[in-house]
């Protein structure tokens, strides 16, 4: 099973998805996501997704998924870099993330974490 | 093909032949064309009936092109195939002349043939017009959506004309491909220049709101005109928490602030504000 590299910068986690995710690694997404948050008390997650051509419902249920177990660990969710093509699929599968923050890119969702914790964390 | 017929068609062919000048001058005269324009078109008949099994797409080319003129000269298309249809009876007049069983025989299937050829320039009449009326609607669609910029960060798409599904189809995925490529976080859709919507358009406006927003951008809808605002309203669409601004200057304005641009009231404002404290 392939797994998805997180990194860790200052107090944010980020997850850059880089291959064609399968339910499995989904899950294994998730779990290692928790464990690292829990670890190293980040408050915020961005989940970058600007190489993701394809999605599908659970994946889409997976990001939300993501979002609101991070939230019970106190850290904020952000996905950025999500495409036309991908966002178009979501609305028309009915899925529109509702409580999941997104940002254009990853630059811009950092900014918008820093923002949120009433810091600039882009300087 | 059985004997009878291919002799019927070979003294067609003989009479075409020896009888050309008379043929041509009976066309001319009917069909109220020029010898010379038709010559061509019955020198390429001869030759495709000559030619065993030719396909005659040599003289389908010649009455696509010949078609194509007499339509700009503003023929009607009736004008033109009843023109080739002259052909029948200038042939016919040599026939009865000609008297012979064969001759008659022939004359039915070579009848057929100038039936299909004359339907043929009808065809390319309507394909022509066919492709002219596609061609106009592709760059009615690509014309009637462009995409703005406003500011730094800021997009709109100024709408104007009835929309379908299909050109709000085509206004969403350009909308969205910009927010990429600009890299903007707002966008204003101006519907000022719409009479009319309906359920399945306010359906897709919403969806590219909300794929606006799952991208991370935000979506202004401004110039609801009143009449629109009762549709949807009696329809029962719900907008939501989707922000709408009356005019583009007010979703401007917004936009701006959400940006966190700083900008000062005009003057006019400070004296109507300080008119009313006095």
């Amino acid at each position: 099973m392939e797994r998805v590299p997180i990194l860790k910068l200052g107090d944010i986690l980020i997850i850059s998805i880089q291959i064609d995710l399968d339910d499995q690694s989904v899950l294994g997404l998730q779990e290692d996501l928790a464990e690292r948050v829990v670890a190293t008390g980040a408050r915020g997650v961005v989940i970058d997704i600007t190489a993701v051509e394809i999605i599908d419902s659970f994946i889409g249920r997976m990001l939300a998924t993501i979002a609101a177990m991070c939230r019970l660990l106190d850290a904020d969710t952000v996905v950025v870099g999500m495409r036309p093509a991908v966002a178009i699929t979501l609305v028309e599968l009915g899925l529109s993330l509702g409580g999941v923050r997104t940002a254009l890119d990853l630059e811009k969702g950092v900014a918008a974490l820093g923002h949120l914790h009433g810091r600039d964390t882009t300087r | 093909m059985n004997v009878h017929a291919d002799v019927a068609r070979r003294r067609i062919e003989e009479l075409l032949g020896t009888s050309d000048e008379q043929i041509l001058r009976r066309w001319s005269a009917l069909a109220k064309a020029p010898v010379d324009e038709l010559k061509e078109l019955y020198q390429a008949l001869r030759t495709a009936l000559a030619e065993e099994g030719s396909d005659l797409a040599d003289i389908r080319g010649l009455l696509a092109e010949l078609s194509r003129d007499r339509v700009r000269r503003g023929h009607t298309p009736s004008d033109t195939a009843r023109a080739v249809f002259g052909l029948k009876e200038a042939v016919y007049e040599v026939v009865e002349a000609d008297g012979g069983p064969e001759a008659l025989r022939g004359f039915i299937w070579f009848s057929r043939l100038i039936d299909d050829l004359g339907l043929y320039t009808i065809e390319t009449y309507a394909t022509a017009r066919e492709k002219v009326i596609l061609d106009q609607a592709e760059q009615l669609l690509e014309l009637s959506t462009p995409v703005v910029k406003l500011w730094d960060g800021i997009v709109a798409v100024p709408l104007v004309g009835t929309l379908d599904s299909a050109r709000t189809q085509v206004v969403m995925e350009k909308l969205l491909q910009t927010l990429v490529d600009t890299g903007s976080e707002h966008a204003v859709i101006d519907i000022t220049g719409v009479p009319a919507v309906d359920t399945q358009v306010a359906q897709h406006l919403l969806k590219t709101v909300v794929a606006a927003r799952l991208m991370g951008a935000e979506c202004v809808i401004s110039g609801i005109s009143p009449q629109i605002a009762y549709t949807i309203v009696t329809l029962g669409i719900e907008f939501g928490d989707i922000v709408t601004k009356a005019t583009l200057a007010d979703a401007l304005a917004y936009t701006l602030r959400r940006s966190g641009i700083e900008f000062g009231e005009g003057r006019r404002t400070q004296i109507a504000i300080r008119a009313e404290d006095a």
